[in-house]
C-alpha cells in the first residue's frame, strides 16, 4: 500500500503500513535527537512505534540547531 | 569572583548570569570553545526542520554537553502565536528527550517585522498565555516597553526578557530609561523577580551597562558568534557581566555636574 506523505514540505512517498518509529528507521534518523508532528499534532516519543503513518500525512520532523 | 547567589528563574537556579547562544559560530567547535570561555551554564538552542540529507552527519548536540548546559529551547523565526506555541511543545519533546532540565523552559520568541525582528506584542501575550496554562516556564523576548513589559509578568511569564536593541544589531542598550522602568515596575513588591536583557548588544560595555542598570542577567548570541575572536569575545562578555553584577551591588557615587577633589586641599606646598 503505498503512501503519499509530505516531510517537512516535501512529497514522499513510502511502502505502508509504516510507524513513525520505522518511518525514522528507513529515513536513518536517531529518535532521540528528533521530536516529530503529524498533521500538526505533536507526536509523543513513547508513542513513535504505536502511532501509524496514514496516506496524505503531513509530518514535521525536527531537530535542535543553533539559535540565540 | 561570582556571587554565590544563584539567579532564580521558575524552578531553576543559575550560577551565570550570562545566557549565550549557539547561532552563528563559523564551526562546532568554536563554539564549544566560545560557551567554555563563557563560562555560562544556560545555552539558547533553536528548534528547526531536520534536514535528512545532512553530508558531514554532525548534530549540535554533539558538541553541547546536555550534563553540563540547561539547554533554553527558544521560538524564534516563528511569526505567529501557533506557531510559537507548536515549535515550544516540539522543543519540549526534544529536550524531555535527551533528559535535559531545559525541557520545561522555552525562551518565547513572536516576531512581528522580518527587517527588525521587533516582536509581535499581541502574538507574543496570545501564545505566553497559552504556555503558561500548558505548564511551560516562558522567559519571554519583548521590546523595552515597560506596559507590554507589565502585562507579560501578569500573564505569567517567568522571566521578561526586553531587548536592548533589534537582534544581532550590536547598538546596545538604546534606552536605559525604558529598562530602568521595567526594573522598577516590574521588581516593586517583588525584587527578585528575574529581568534579562536579550538582544542587541555587541560590546562588553554594553553588558555592563545592562547589569549596572539592575538587569539580573543578559542573553546574546551575534555579540560573541561575530566577533574576529568569539572565544575572546567570550571570555570579555563573562567579566562584563561579572564587572556590572559587582558595579551594581557597589553603590555607585551619584553624578554631579561640578568636580570634587580627590586629594586633600590642605597643605599643598608654596602657600
Amino acid at each position: 500500500m503505498p503512501l503519499h506523505v509530505t516531510i517537512n514540505g516535501e512529497g514522499r512517498q513510502f511502502d505502508g503500513p509504516l510507524s513513525i518509529a520505522a518511518l525514522l528507521e528507513q529515513l536513518h534518523v536517531e529518535p532521540l535527537r528528533v521530536a516529530v508532528e503529524r498533521n500538526r499534532a505533536l507526536v509523543r516519543r513513547r508513542d513513535f512505534a504505536a502511532t501509524t503513518v496514514a496516506d496524505g500525512d503531513t509530518l514535521e520532523i525536527v531537530t535542535l540547531v543553533g539559535g540565540g | 569572583m561570582m556571587s554565590a547567589e544563584p539567579l532564580k528563574i521558575g524552578s531553576f537556579e543559575i550560577t551565570s548570569r550570562l545566557f549565550v547562544g549557539t547561532g552563528k559560530y563559523a564551526t562546532y567547535e568554536l563554539m564549544r570553545e566560545a560557551l567554555a570561555a563563557a563560562a555560562c551554564q544556560v545555552v539558547t538552542v533553536a528548534v528547526r526542520r531536520e534536514r535528512m540529507v545532512d553530508k558531514t552527519g554532525r548534530n549540535i548536540l554533539d558538541f553541547l554537553d546536555p550534563a553540563k548546559y540547561i539547554l533554553l529551547p527558544n521560538t524564534a523565526g516563528c511569526f505567529n502565536a501557533e506557531d510559537a506555541i507548536r515549535t515550544a511543545q516540539l522543543g519540549r519533546e526534544l529536550l524531555e528527550g535527551l533528559g535535559n532540565a531545559g525541557a520545561s523552559w522555552v525562551k518565547l520568541e513572536v516576531l512581528g517585522d522580518r527587517k527588525t525582528l521587533l516582536p509581535d506584542p499581541v502574538g507574543t501575550l496570545e501564545a505566553l498565555k497559552t504556555l503558561v496554562a500548558d505548564g511551560f516556564c516562558v522567559l519571554c523576548y519583548t521590546s523595552d516597553d515597560p506596559v507590554m513589559a507589565r502585562r507579560l509578568k501578569e500573564a505569567g511569564a517567568a522571566s521578561v526578557m526586553p531587548a536592548g536593541s533589534p537582534i544581532g544589531s550590536g547598538q546596545g542598550v538604546l534606552n536605559p530609561s525604558n529598562i530602568r522602568i521595567i526594573l522598577e515596575t516590574l521588581k516593586e513588591g517583588d525584587p527578585n523577580y528575574p529581568i534579562i536583557v536579550d538582544a542587541g548588544v555587541g560590546t562588553p560595555s554594553d553588558v555592563t551597562i545592562a547589569m549596572e542598570l539592575g538587569a539580573d542577567g543578559v542573553l546574546l548570541n551575534t555579540g560573541i558568534a561575530g566577533a574576529a575572536d568569539p572565544v575572546t569575545m567570550a571570555h570579555a562578555m563573562r567579566l562584563a557581566v561579572e564587572s556590572g553584577l559587582l558595579g551594581r551591588r557597589a553603590g555607585r557615587i551619584p553624578r554631579k555636574l561640578y568636580a570634587t577633589a580627590s586629594s586633600p586641599l590642605a597643605g599643598v606646598i608654596g602657600k
